[in-house]
């Protein structure tokens, strides 16, 4: 593009036809946010059924829509796009390259997104209703039982699954061909290594869900039997190629998350993250063992004994790697000079719910106790300590950190605090009581419970509620930012912050490092 | 107290390590004031250590790994908040610049994959524990079925035993207009009943989709998989009344299909199972019988009301089902209302009901149908008719 400095074009067509992958971010956040808030709506509507026991608003076949989608719209339309405008954002400012490496391939993983949401929105409408089988949807629940939203539903995985696929072929090309000169991949920020590293788990596992569906459209309409045993078929089958994919999923949205942590953690405490390079191993690490955990899922299905043992051994050394993170992060903190902005505060929360999520993944993966844990209100608890407080604490704390060199504006300080505090409160109370009911013998996904059940379940309905607000605050507070926030001229925002991203200007220009910058052979990494 | 732990050696070195953890349980617990109330109790905070080895094994294993967790998180945490307390900024610190460190690595892989390996052996056996199906001295086939289980009771000598179980709380309790009972959600009309200190194997299977079979003071659970038979099984050790729920997502009515167990002395089961055998022959003497409008209508709503109400409504208005007030089927001619009933209709939720319920209550609930909700046929089916139509 050489002299001329283009500036975006005008109107709805710079949206439509953007090829930056600053616009790209942007749009995928935005998007990502509209559907936390979208997910949220059905998590309170949720909620407010089990506020009380008995059948009070809805009924019990709507309920399991809600739970469904919730489940869906949360995981493929809230974490996952986030982290990829997050990466959209970040990975060429902090490599050094000019833009993704295909720009039009970008443009279109965003673009079929919203029209593959608003589809699956509105089965909700649909005679029969939206899916309702989980956003597991087990077979044959999903398939023989289900009604017809079952089409739209698969044909909307369909959709999510290419735009995931492509947008981690784009990173994947982009890292490995458009780092800047000097930049190998032992100097890369560990944000763009946990997001390459997750790039190649969502190219292998992406397929597999896509045949997993495929397999139900058969079923469903060409009279296969691949979940039926009455054609000779299996509904545990279809557990394992979905956890297959699952297992791994889970690791998908939670290592953008770790690479954002790594960012942060140093920044606010002044100091070299501890071990750069075992980082990077336990990355690895932990994407290997992804794929030979799945059956943990699965302890009840039905399994030999000496399955049950592999994936429990399994299972239980993933807690080896996941600790050398935590690990490293605290050394990281030890002896510096910490100061606790609201990133750093999201980080510091993520640090303490993550562990505790961790720890009950620990419980969960041994076998005979996972016989009692299994399918409860527990299993509930786990994994919102870990995609919440885990996920969302840290796309949390990288919209506070990188939003001023985004736009070039400070946020509201004590506002930001105020959210994480409400949300650091709210998010306990709403889930740690369900560790409780869970053990007690609350199985999920039920609409009404018995009466020992209540005085738990109203907590966290409380909890749930005051979460769900701190969120517009955040919304508020983020708007407030772009529109009226005091402006910032530095180009390193943060005074501890490291990395090629703070090196442009403030807020970042259109177009970055269209001459690649020069790296300093002697910087270790950044 | 691991009743299942074979390797003595172990055993030792955990009793060791229990010690030292149950000094930080002392700690821990007193701190909150929390006392660990177990499950079924009102706000209970733990799992029930429940009547059986197995479960005592597992709750066992539970709180060891609780604890270590606990263990592990004070010192992390703590280390954290020292950090977080006397490195600030705000304390006017230099940060340090020291980073990477073999030896400190190397601990922090090597050590928690000990305290792996020291959880991974008590699990070990007491999985190897729950796998032992061998020397069952009696066998329960439970399956499930959308939104209920049906428990049959094999090789016994005599007139065979099977029931279906299903969720007794009234509709009224669960919409509000009537007060809750204390077991609401938790009652059935027939439980399972067992006898104690008896080693009863359960082969789970499911009739629709999965469900799965759970009762945490027995500490079972298996899923219930349409198609293929899963074993598991328990040795309760206390008589008295034990209340589970389906684990497993399994559509609308999920959340309203208890498992309620009674584990009875031995001679009480064995009477029990006379009594269930002579019910047995007695419907049998029943479905030679003829019935009057009015019998076939009581005992039709009864049928009803446990059986098509969840999907067809109070008054017959629908629902998950169709309308049967007024339906073309229910006031139509008798051969299609019967085919229904029996057969039920495939790749929908109006599953085939003449292998779940005997021809007398079959009888009775189609007459029920097409006499009551203003259908006002006059009709009545007999027990031999469906018996005939079943012959074809």
């Amino acid at each position: 593009m050489g002299d001329h400095h283009h500036g975006p074009a005008k109107g709805l067509s710079r949206w439509l036809f953007t090829t930056n992958h600053k616009d790209i971010g942007t749009m995928y956040l935005w998007f990502s946010f509209a559907m936390f808030l979208l997910g949220g709506t059905f998590a309170m509507i949720i909620r407010a059924e089990l506020f009380q026991p008995g059948m009070q608003l809805v009924e019990p076949a709507f309920f399991n829509q809600m739970t469904t989608l919730h489940g869906l719209v949360m995981v493929f339309g809230a974490i996952m796009p986030s982290f990829v405008g997050l990466a959209n954002w970040l990975i060429p400012m902090m490599i050094g390259a000019p833009d993704m490496a295909l720009p039009r391939l970008n443009n279109w993983s965003f673009w079929i997104l919203p029209p593959a949401f608003l589809l699956l929105a509105s089965t909700l409408f649909m005679e029969g209703g939206a899916p309702a089988a989980g956003w597991t949807f087990y077979a044959p629940l999903s398939t023989t039982y289900a009604g017809p939203s079952v089409t739209i539903f698969i044909f909307c995985i369909h959709i999510l699954g290419v735009s995931s696929i492509m947008g981690s072929i784009n990173i994947i090309a982009t890292v490995m061909n458009m780092r800047a000169p000097g930049m190998s991949y032992m100097k890369m920020p560990l944000f763009v290594w946990t997001w390459l590293i997750t790039a190649f788990l969502l190219v292998a596992v992406m397929p597999v869900l896509a045949g997993a569906v495929t397999m139900m459209l058969m079923d469903v309409h060409f009279g296969t039997s691949f979940f039926s045993a009455a054609g000779g078929g299996d509904p545990v089958l279809f557990q394992h190629i979905f956890w297959f994919f699952g297992h791994p999923e889970v690791y998908i949205i939670i290592l953008p998350a770790f690479g954002v942590v790594s960012q942060i953690i140093p920044a606010f405490s002044r100091k070299p993250l501890f071990g750069y390079d075992s980082m990077v191993y336990a990355t690895a690490a932990i994407a290997f063992l992804s794929f030979i955990v799945w059956a943990h899922h699965m302890y009840t299905v039905g399994m030999p004994v000496a399955g049950e043992l592999f994936f429990m051994y399994a299972t239980m050394l993933i807690a080896v790697p996941t600790g050398v993170k935590v690990f490293n992060w605290i050394t990281t903190m030890w002896r510096g000079a910490l100061t606790f902005e609201t990133p750093m505060l999201f980080c510091i929360g993520f640090l303490v719910l993550f562990t505790i999520g961790g720890f009950t993944g620990l419980m969960l993966s041994i076998a005979p106790a996972d016989f009692q844990y299994h399918d409860s209100y527990f299993v509930v608890a786990h994994f919102h300590y870990v995609m919440v407080a885990g996920a969302v604490f840290s796309m949390t704390a990288a919209v506070y950190f990188w939003l001023p060199k985004w736009c070039g504006k400070m946020y509201n300080e004590t506002m930001g605090k105020t959210h994480f505090w409400i949300s650091f409160i709210a998010f306990n109370v709403t889930f740690f009581p369900q560790h409780f009911v869970g053990l007690a013998g609350m199985p999920r996904r039920i609409p009404d419970y018995s009466l020992q059940f209540a005085d738990f379940n109203m907590m966290s309905s409380i909890g749930a509620f005051v979460y769900g607000a701190s969120q517009l605050l955040f919304l508020y507070n983020v708007i407030a930012t772009i529109v009226a926030g005091k402006p910032v001229s530095d180009d390193k925002v943060w005074d501890g912050a490291e990395g090629l991203e703070w090196t442009v200007a403030t807020p970042a220009p259109y177009h970055t490092f269209e001459v690649p910058p020069k790296i300093d052979p002697a910087h270790a990494h950044f | 107290m691991f009743s299942g732990l074979e390797l003595e050696n172990y055993s030792m070195s955990l009793n060791t390590f229990k010690r030292l953890l149950a000094f930080a349980a002392g700690v821990l617990v007193t701190l909150p004031g929390l006392a660990l109330a177990a499950g079924g109790e009102k706000n209970a905070l733990n799992m029930p250590v429940g009547v059986t080895d197995v479960g005592r094994s597992i709750f066992d294993l539970h709180m060891i790994i609780l604890w270590i967790c606990v263990a592990i998180g004070a010192l992390v945490f703590g280390v954290m908040f020292y950090s977080i307390i006397y490195h600030r900024k705000s304390r006017g610190v230099k940060p340090a610049q020291f980073h990477e460190s073999t030896k400190v690595e190397i601990a922090w892989t090597v050590v928690p994959f000990l305290i792996l390996i020291t959880m991974a052996v008590p699990a070990t056996s007491t999985l190897l524990d729950i796998y032992d199906f061998d020397d069952a001295d009696m066998d329960v086939l439970v399956t499930g079925y959308q939104w209920k289980w049906k428990y049959e009771y094999l090789a016994e000598d005599g007139e065979s035993v099977a029931f279906f179980s299903n969720l007794s709380t009234p509709q009224a309790e669960i919409y509000n207009t009537d007060g809750k009972n204390e077991n609401y959600l938790l009652e059935v009309d027939e439980p399972l009943v067992i006898p104690v200190d008896t080693k009863v194997r359960f082969l789970v299977t499911a009739n629709d989709v999965i469900h799965s079979w759970w009762v945490p003071e027995l500490a079972v659970k298996k899923d219930a998989i349409p198609g293929f038979i899963n074993e598991t099984w328990t040795r309760a050790n206390e008589i008295g009344t034990y209340r589970g729920q389906c684990a497993e997502l399994c559509g609308k009515d999920h959340g309203f299909m208890p498992i309620v167990v009674e584990v009875v002395s031995k001679e009480d089961y064995a009477a029990w199972l006379g009594e269930k055998q002579e019910q047995a022959a007695k419907v049998k003497e029943l479905m030679a019988q003829t019935f009057s409008l009015e019998e076939l209508m009581a005992r039709g709503k009864a049928v009803y009301e446990r059986n098509c109400l969840a999907c067809h409504g109070a008054r017959g208005e629908g629902g998950v089902g169709t309308a049967i007030a007024g339906s073309p089927i229910a006031t139509g001619e008798l051969g299609g209302h019967l085919e229904i009933g029996i057969n039920g209709v495939a790749g929908t939720a109006m599953q085939a009901f003449g292998g779940q319920l005997n021809d007398v209550d079959l009888a009775a609930v189609i007459t029920y149908q097409r006499n009551a909700f203003g259908n006002n046929m006059g009709d009545l089916v007999q027990p031999i008719d469906v018996f005939n139509y079943k012959q074809g």
